[in-house]
């Protein structure tokens, strides 16, 4: 019954996925080749690999860094800083371009989108390495230290070694976030396949080229599951009983401490300062700065409960795909769980149009009501439920479940009593991303909402495409904050992890 | 731990139900369906005094001409819309062309000018923006600026200017010029520009980089600059208008269009909006709104200190004909595509 339903969720998402490969089968070799035989499609290419290089590097070195600051070493004020790093989780990655853009017309280069998408993600690589260092049994470096390793060889070996898996699942997230990113480097002005994508829709208005450059990036996004499975590696990292628990000793910065701190301000300064500061500007110099309070309440509760419908329904379906990939590991649990990813690297508007396609044809009632947009979302922010609730997976022992069969309890109530208060770390950590993810997203509810839907984030679209910024400003302040009890959550789960 | 089962349960369950009974909500009475690609606050505002008027209910799906337009195709007789309204002309082209609308009334049309709809009658234009040269005045003197917009493709412009050729706004300025200038000439002028010129993402954009002075001028659509002047100016004092005139390509009119579905259950209802759109009232509801775009029924005088449309003199181009085939193949031979 796992296997039938984690079949289910894997066929589901790879609606979207299939609809796009047909459509760039049924065009024929010939047409295909002249399509992607053209100069733009290799500056594309190497626009996006570039890209995609420097914000994995940049937000894993930076992410990884600041996880180890606040985790292993004495830095004052550890748990402000904690708060502080997740939070740009809660600034959409367009409303942060915003803020740039608006700052400085310099970040509109290869190194301006480098720099402000990778303050959008790192928090997507920092919050999983944090949560891996903190179930990190000290007992092993301190066997590492016994046998003669250094401080460094050390980290090098066990503390990297442990923690990959969760560093690399954020990498991985990160790096598909870039393949299908759109509003922000549209507003950075860095062309890559997914901004020329939308590009052939609106001036070609012409789904051919389209769909073949979407083929391109699910040939990037396989590249990147593959390398993300192969560095993984097949490591049980579960074990019995969590160890003693206690603190570990702390590196002392000494005089680097200053250093790190202003490290630590600065990135604060440059991921929450600028597009805060820039909204705040707007609300104040903006002459259509409104605050329709009953639009405004109506707005924000239609996105949370849809966000909140969404990342139950999400975290439900990663459920089974998860358990048959760790507890079941084999060819086929492999790639359902790989499948689920698939549609995470096509841009909202492929895999809207995907989905218009398919369901007016197939469920033609449901077509434009919630139940299907929750469906829709679930496709596109799986991923970040299985990532999240698969370190939880790999971190807790079967031997718990089987000593609760063995007592005689009914699966069900092993499920309830046993399996999700282990997984409740990932599990809540999951759901909140999805939450997030749903409530910033903004082409698959305008093309599958009811209608009359009006979401945060497309209000603030459709205030900031008129050039009413001051209008659009409370929009996305009221996302940042709607925004904050997930991103607190998900700081919290990390904590709590650690206390137990 | 176990405290925070039922508040988990009670939460899932909220979230649960809550848009379900957001679902229920609208469904009963049958109102007309607008995909609408304008600008929403415009097109809610004429959809309000519409349904004071008729007692009419609207309801508006928005999005961008894109997005709309790809949509319906996709959708093609399944779909849920009744009326379609765009910014620009390319996406009632594209939906005209997959067959999927039905004539428009005599009435209707006859109250907009002949060059701002097909011959066809499938669809008409109800708003319009005119292609304008903006420039920073402190760097370009007046007796400076070109009187063709195929000038900026000479070395003298080298460096100093910018556009943003991926939205459907440039194309059609690119067919203006195809039109009037035929294809060699547009293959020539394209390649100068991709010389001269500096690569943007929305008018929006090429409007800040002129105003800050990174780039001593730009090709937009009027309202980006004069809706610019009424928010706070912050992106447009430092730069001025330059119209083209005399049928010149760059003095361009795109219009935005409107038209009914064939697949629309309630045709009738849907003719009365675009009726009411073009007529006296509507287009006096669009002048009176933030848009600045041109209205396009003669009896109604847009103001506001905008140069008036009749004082344009564009070219004559035909607006089912803009964005041709021809059109993109040649931007994605000059690499802007």
């Amino acid at each position: 019954m796992l296997v039938v339903a984690a079949g289910l969720v894997a066929a589901l998402v790879m609606v979207p996925l299939g609809y796009v490969v047909w459509f760039t089968w049924s065009l024929g070799p010939v047409e295909t080749w002249e399509l992607l035989a053209r100069p733009r499609v290799g500056v594309l290419l190497r626009n996006t690999a570039v890209l995609l290089v420097g914000v994995v590097a940049v937000s894993t070195t930076v992410g990884v860094a600041c996880a180890w600051l606040v985790e292993r070493s004495d830095l004052p004020l550890r748990g402000l800083w904690h708060v502080l790093f997740v939070a740009p989780l809660a600034i959409p990655a367009f409303v942060n371009s915003y803020g740039w853009v608006s700052l400085t017309p310099a970040v509109q280069s290869y190194g301006g989108a480098v720099l402000v998408v990778s303050l959008s993600y790192l928090p997507l690589v920092y919050l999983p390495t944090v949560a891996a260092l903190r179930t990190l049994d000290p007992a092993l470096e301190e066997v590492a230290h016994s046998l003669g390793h250094d401080r460094w060889r050390t980290f090098r070996t066990v503390v990297l070694r442990g923690i990959r898996p969760g560093v690399l699942g954020g990498a991985l997230l990160v790096g598909l976030h870039v393949l299908a990113e759109f509003g922000a480097l549209q507003m950075l002005r860095f062309p890559t396949f997914t901004t020329a994508i939308y590009d052939h829709y609106r001036s070609a208005f012409n789904s051919a080229p389209a769909n073949v450059l979407a083929s391109v990036l699910v040939l990037g996004c396989v590249g990147l599951l593959v390398a993300e499975l192969w560095l993984r590696g097949d490591v049980a990292l579960w074990r019995v009983g969590s160890g003693a628990t206690r603190a570990v000793p702390r590196v002392r910065l000494g005089r680097m401490r200053p250093v790190a701190l202003l490290g630590a301000a600065g990135l604060v300064a440059l991921s929450l300062g600028v597009p805060v500061s820039s909204l705040v500007r707007w609300l104040l110099v903006g002459s259509s700065t409104a605050f329709p309070l009953g639009e405004l309440a109506a707005t924000t509760a239609t996105t949370a409960g849809l966000g909140l419908a969404a990342a139950a329904l999400t975290t439900v379906m990663a459920l089974p795909v998860v358990w048959l990939a760790v507890r079941h590991r084999g060819r086929w649990a492999t790639l359902f769980e790989r499948a689920a990813f698939g549609a995470h690297a096509l841009p909202g508007i492929v895999v809207g149009l995907a989905l218009v396609a398919v369901s007016i044809r197939t469920v033609q009632p449901l077509y434009q009501t919630v139940p299907l947009l929750l469906l829709g979302y679930a496709i596109l922010f799986l991923p970040r439920a299985i990532v999240s609730i698969r370190s939880s997976l790999e971190h807790a022992q079967p031997v718990l479940e089987d000593v609760a069969r063995s007592l005689g309890e009914p699966p069900a109530r092993v499920l309830v009593r046993v399996v999700l208060p282990l997984l409740r770390n990932g599990l809540g950590a999951g759901a909140a991303l999805v939450f997030l993810a749903v409530s910033t997203e903004l082409t698959a509810t305008l093309l599958l909402s009811p209608i009359g839907t009006s979401t945060l984030a497309t209000a603030f679209w459709s205030h900031s495409t008129s050039l009413a910024y001051g209008a659009a400003a409370p929009y996305a302040l009221l996302l940042i904050a709607l925004s904050i009890p997930a991103t607190w959550l998900l700081s919290r789960q990390v904590q709590r992890g650690a206390t137990r | 731990m176990h405290a925070l089962r039922p508040r988990l349960a009670g939460l899932a369950a909220a979230a649960l139900t809550l848009p379900l009974l957001a679902a229920c909500g609208g469904e009963e009475e049958p109102s007309l369906v607008i995909y609408n690609a304008q600008h929403e606050e415009l097109i809610d505002v004429v959809a309000e005094e519409f349904t004071k008027k008729t007692g009419i209910e609207v309801q508006l799906r928005n999005g961008s001409d894109l997005e709309l337009a790809n949509q319906i195709v996709t959708e093609g007789k399944d779909s849920p819309a009744d009326v379609f309204l765009t910014e620009n002309s390319p996406a009632m082209t594209l939906v005209d062309s997959k067959n999927l609308f039905t004539e428009l009334d005599q009435s209707t049309l006859d109250r907009i000018p002949e060059q701002f709809r097909p011959d066809d009658g499938q669809w008409t234009g109800f708003a319009a923006r005119s292609t304008v040269m903006v420039y920073n005045d402190e760097v370009v003197e007046e007796s400076e600026l070109p009187t063709s917009i195929m000038e900026l493709a000479e070395p003298e412009w080298e460096g100093r200017i910018s556009f943003s050729p991926t939205g459907a706004d440039f194309q059609a300025i690119v067919s203006a010029v195809l039109a009037t200038q035929g294809p060699e000439a547009t293959r020539e002028w394209l390649a100068g520009l991709k010389r001269n010129g500096t690569v943007y993402d929305g008018n929006n954009v090429v409007l800040q980089s002129v105003n800050a002075g990174e780039k001593d001028a730009g090709v937009i659509y009027h309202y980006y600059w004069y809706r610019d002047q009424e928010e706070a100016g912050e992106n447009s004092d430092d730069s001025r208008l330059h119209f083209f005139g005399g049928k010149d390509p760059g003095a361009f009119i795109s219009v935005s269009g409107a038209g009914v579905l064939a697949s629309s259950d309630d045709k009738t209802d849907a003719q009365k909006f675009v009726d009411y759109l073009v007529s006296e009232d509507g287009q006096q509801v669009i002048a009176d709104s933030y848009a600045l775009e041109y209205t396009l029924n003669p009896e109604v005088d847009l103001g506001r200190d905008v140069k008036p449309l009749t004082e344009l003199d564009p070219p004559a181009v035909d607006v089912s004909d803009l964005n041709g085939p021809e059109v993109v193949e040649m931007m994605q031979e000059a690499g802007f595509l």
